[in-house]
């Protein structure tokens, strides 16, 4: 086990190299020059506009520019954001919770529920419950996130007056923020109610940014199901008289999660793409708004920051999956 | 498991109980964007001087609330020498620096603040100049840093600010957000603390709010200042709810969740009006959105050509189909809520036939082929200027003039416009401080009409150049204004831009908030507003 780890872990490395080179050049390719970008309408007399470009580095040719970056990143120095004049590292700490948060929710709530749909999809094959279900998830699966996100908060918010409209708590909430996931502050803060109103606020945006990874691992968990479901061992289980639960959770479901869990990985990457139109929708606080703020403004250091270290998260995860396969099939470790 | 189950259905049924909990007098703001940091002078963004600068500082000089008149602030009164170069300013005694969790002040505002607060801005070798950033934009457009030529103080309660030339404006520019004035004391704090950054992050000023929190892209909090020197606020708390998308803040509004929102989609504008809770408000804005040629290229120096364009463009229905009704024919390249505009100028009128006729006394009786850029964002003064240019190929196309719509990254097109590359370019401009030289001198005067100069027209006519420099060094506004009339007339005539729109600039907000004020400026103030 442990040298399989190692070798998983040894993998990480040329991608996090390629993750630095492309986070660089990507950002460099975008046009426009941040410094204009930072002096707005009134432009900028073009001896500031030198100073500043040789003040931030930007004069440099890109191959010094990526270096200097790399050395920084290797120092933990992400920059300082050309926008705000904070710490990247800093802003990203302050609103990476905000985005990990949400995440989890929205993960919880896909897999809570997409796994039992596509188990009684499978099981119920052909049935209304399986015509049901996919047709759901594919309704689910392509709905834009902005649309369904107005939709639900003029319908909840709105119309029925359920749910607040957006934010993580009601503004009369005064919450010091300890540990930036405002479930855990509010729970242990002395405001009676906050944390009922951060569960509040958490329902729309998590319903918006679980619903297409739901679609999928419903969709992922049928498809597997559906495989290991015609398999010889499970006739064989099903003939020894073993109840039909047990057949499905403990025989069948074990062998469908390897491609389930996959997905779900995968699914990391996307939320967090997915959470930028969600943060923006729900006014979120989160990573997701702060870079598309930081492409608008063309502010490269959070840009380069941002990206690497959401790359970081996502490789990150994507390894505890890859150890996650060896757990739950021996052979897969055996192989490596 | 039943118990905890039958726990999390209560947490659940609360939370879908949704709250309101709110003090009496909370006011929420449903702010379109974050602020940068709190210190006005490196910022040029209206977000970010609603944060700081509107409500957490005060100036020597201020805009009376909902207009560009300009009053006594931190100065009760100033003095100018008979050259109009030396300004002596009286200063306010009483006023308070606001106490924080890291600031108990020990002295009131005097005149060594004043001193710090433009030094920091101007002398490289003032310790401050460089912390959090060295860029002060607006303390250098508005030319600060060679119309300075001193400042210093006379007494604890008397500063003189000695300039290079007379300048009108001065006054004006001392009243915005970039003159915000900041603690000397608790800068020096800060600085010996090793930490100078908070005074730009945790600020202290002397305005009728003090920052409590800020959590990044969420929230902002303040609380009324109880020794604000015009008299607490007369609401308790203000909270500007960072919402950027405005369909969102709409709702947000419905659901009382704010009760100021500003920049409605225009869309909604009919529904917020519809909607017996709400209140649509209006302010002509102090904006100009135009069609600039370059005058110094063919055939565009040529005065008729220009004229011809003029009327061969239909701006009414540039107004109905883009602007959808938010916004008013231009005639001027001042909008009419500044002093001075001259409404006697007589507009050239929609008429294709007379354009041909004048393009064929020019020389073009079969129209020319140009360009026509189209700015690739939406400005306050321009909604869509993609379509824009379509209507305006379309209506030039009738007359013979063929243009091909180009466009840019923004950068890219305000660099390429301001070096002159275009041959009609679309721009605009928001006036910064009520002073007519703000539209006049930057957009149209000689000195600006150089490379990365805001003359994009390339536009340097000596008659008008004279009346509107006469009218900067002078301060008896009787004859500036009649200056400025005539500068209009003349440009009326030489036609270097189609002046094409002044939009107007709405907000909504709930019935029960009393006495808010829309800015030409753009500004959101909340001293002075009410709940009821």
């Amino acid at each position: 086990m442990f040298r399989f780890v190692l070798t998983r872990v040894s993998l990480v490395i040329p991608t996090f190299i390629g993750v630095t080179l492309l986070a660089f050049l990507l950002v460099h390719l975008i046009p426009g020059d941040p410094i204009e970008t930072l002096a707005g309408e009134r432009g900028i007399d073009p001896v500031r506009h030198a100073q500043l470009r040789a003040e931030y580095g930007f004069d440099k040719p890109l191959i010094v520019q990526y270096g200097v970056y790399v050395w920084h990143v290797v120092n933990g120095d992400l920059g300082i954001s050309v926008i705000t004049h904070q710490r990247v590292t800093e802003e990203f700490a302050a609103l990476f919770p905000a985005t990990v948060e949400l995440s989890i929710c929205a993960v919880l709530f896909a897999v809570l529920l997409g796994l039992p749909a596509g188990i009684i999809a499978a099981v119920r094959r052909n049935t209304i419950f399986d015509h049901g279900i996919m047709a759901t998830s594919l309704t689910g699966y392509s709905m834009p996130i902005f649309w369904w996100g107005l939709l639900l908060i003029l319908l909840f918010s709105n119309v029925l007056e359920l749910t607040p409209v957006s934010g993580r708590i009601d503004a009369a909430y005064f919450i010091e923020p300890s540990t930036g996931f405002l479930l855990i502050d509010s729970w242990f803060s002395e405001d009676e109610g906050a944390f009922a109103s951060a569960v509040a606020h958490l329902i729309l945006p998590t319903i918006v940014l679980g619903t297409v990874p739901l679609a999928i691992i419903a969709r992922m968990t049928r498809s597997a199901m559906l495989e290991v479901l015609g398999e010889d061992y499970i006739r064989t289980a099903r003939a020894k008289g073993l109840a039909p639960i047990w057949v499905v959770s403990v025989h069948a479901l074990r062998n469908a999660l390897i491609p389930v869990v996959t997905v779900i990985g995968l699914q990391v990457g996307a939320l967090f793409a997915g959470a930028i139109l969600t943060e923006t929708v729900f006014a979120w606080p989160g990573v997701g708004k702060w870079l598309v703020e930081a492409i608008n403004r063309r502010d490269y250091p959070v840009l380069q920051g941002g990206v690497l270290m959401l790359g970081s998260v996502v490789m990150a995860v994507n390894l505890l999956v890859d150890i996650l396969y060896g757990v739950i099939n021996p052979r897969i470790r055996r192989t490596s | 498991m039943k118990s905890r189950l039958l726990a999390a259905t209560a947490v659940l049924t609360l939370a879908l109980a949704g709250a309101h909990a709110a003090s009496a007098k909370t006011l929420v703001y449903c702010s379109e964007g974050s602020p940068e940091n709190f210190y006005p002078a490196i910022n040029t963004t209206g977000t970010t001087f609603d944060a700081s600068g509107r409500q957490i500082y005060d100036r020597l000089m201020d805009f009376k609330r909902g207009t560009t008149e300009v009053e006594p602030g931190l100065a009760t009164s100033y003095d100018v020498s008979s050259d109009g170069k030396t300004f002596t300013f009286h200063l306010r005694k009483g006023v308070k620096w606001q106490t924080t969790k890291t600031f108990k002040p020990t002295r009131d505002f005097n005149a060594d603040d004043v001193i710090f607060s433009f030094e920091r801005q101007w002398k490289q070798d003032n310790p401050f100049f460089k912390v959090t950033s060295d860029n002060h934009s607006y303390f250098n457009d508005m030319g600060f840093d060679k119309l300075l030529k001193s400042i210093t103080k006379v007494d604890d309660y008397t500063v003189k600010f000695e300039l290079n030339q007379a300048e009108a404006p001065f006054i004006a520019d001392l009243a915005m957000d970039f003159s915000s004035i900041i603690s000397k004391e608790y800068a020096d704090l800060m600085m010996k603390a090793g930490t100078p950054e908070k005074v730009d992050q945790e600020p202290v000023g002397t305005g009728p709010f003090m920052l409590i929190q800020y959590q990044k892209d969420a929230i902002v909090r303040y609380k009324a200042n109880p020794t604000y020197f015009r008299g607490k606020a007369k609401i308790d708390d203000l909270v500007f709810a960072i919402t950027p998308d405005s369909s969102v803040r709409l709702q947000k509004l419905k659901a009382n969740e704010c009760q100021v929102m500003p920049y409605p989609n225009p869309a909604d504008r009919d529904a917020i009006k519809a909607d017996k809770n709400l209140k649509l408000l209006e302010q002509p804005g102090m904006n100009i959105g135009y069609l600039a040629f370059q005058t110094q290229k063919k055939p565009f120096d040529d005065k008729r050509v220009r004229q011809a364009v003029n009327m061969a463009i239909n701006r009414k229905a540039i107004i109905d189909a883009v602007y959808l009704g938010a916004g008013v024919v231009a005639k001027n390249p001042i909008p009419p809520v500044l002093w001075s505009y001259n409404d006697a100028v007589k507009d050239y009128p929609y008429d294709p036939q007379k354009a041909k006729k004048l393009l064929a006394e020019a020389g073009y009786p079969n129209g020319f082929e140009t360009d026509l850029w189209a700015m690739p964002v939406q400005r306050p003064y321009n909604p869509n200027a993609r379509r824009i240019a379509e209507l305006m190929q379309a209506d030039l196309a009738k007359v013979g003039i063929k243009a091909e719509i180009k466009s840019y990254e923004w950068g890219e097109y305000r660099k390429r416009a301001q070096n002159g590359e275009h041959q009609m370019v679309q721009l605009g401009w928001t006036g910064d401080n009520g002073d007519p030289d703000n539209f006049l001198h930057v957009l149209l005067g000689c000195d600006s009409a150089k490379a990365n100069g805001s003359n994009v027209a390339k536009w340097c006519y000596k008659p008008f150049d004279d009346l509107i420099i006469e009218a900067e060094h002078i301060t008896d506004i009787k004859k500036r204004t009649e200056l400025y009339k005539q500068a209009q007339v003349i440009f009326k005539e030489e036609a270097p831009w189609v002046t094409v729109a002044h939009s107007i600039q709405f907000a909504a907000v709930r019935n029960n908030v009393v006495d808010f004020k829309l800015s030409p400026f753009g500004a959101h103030v909340f001293y002075g507003v009410d709940l009821k």
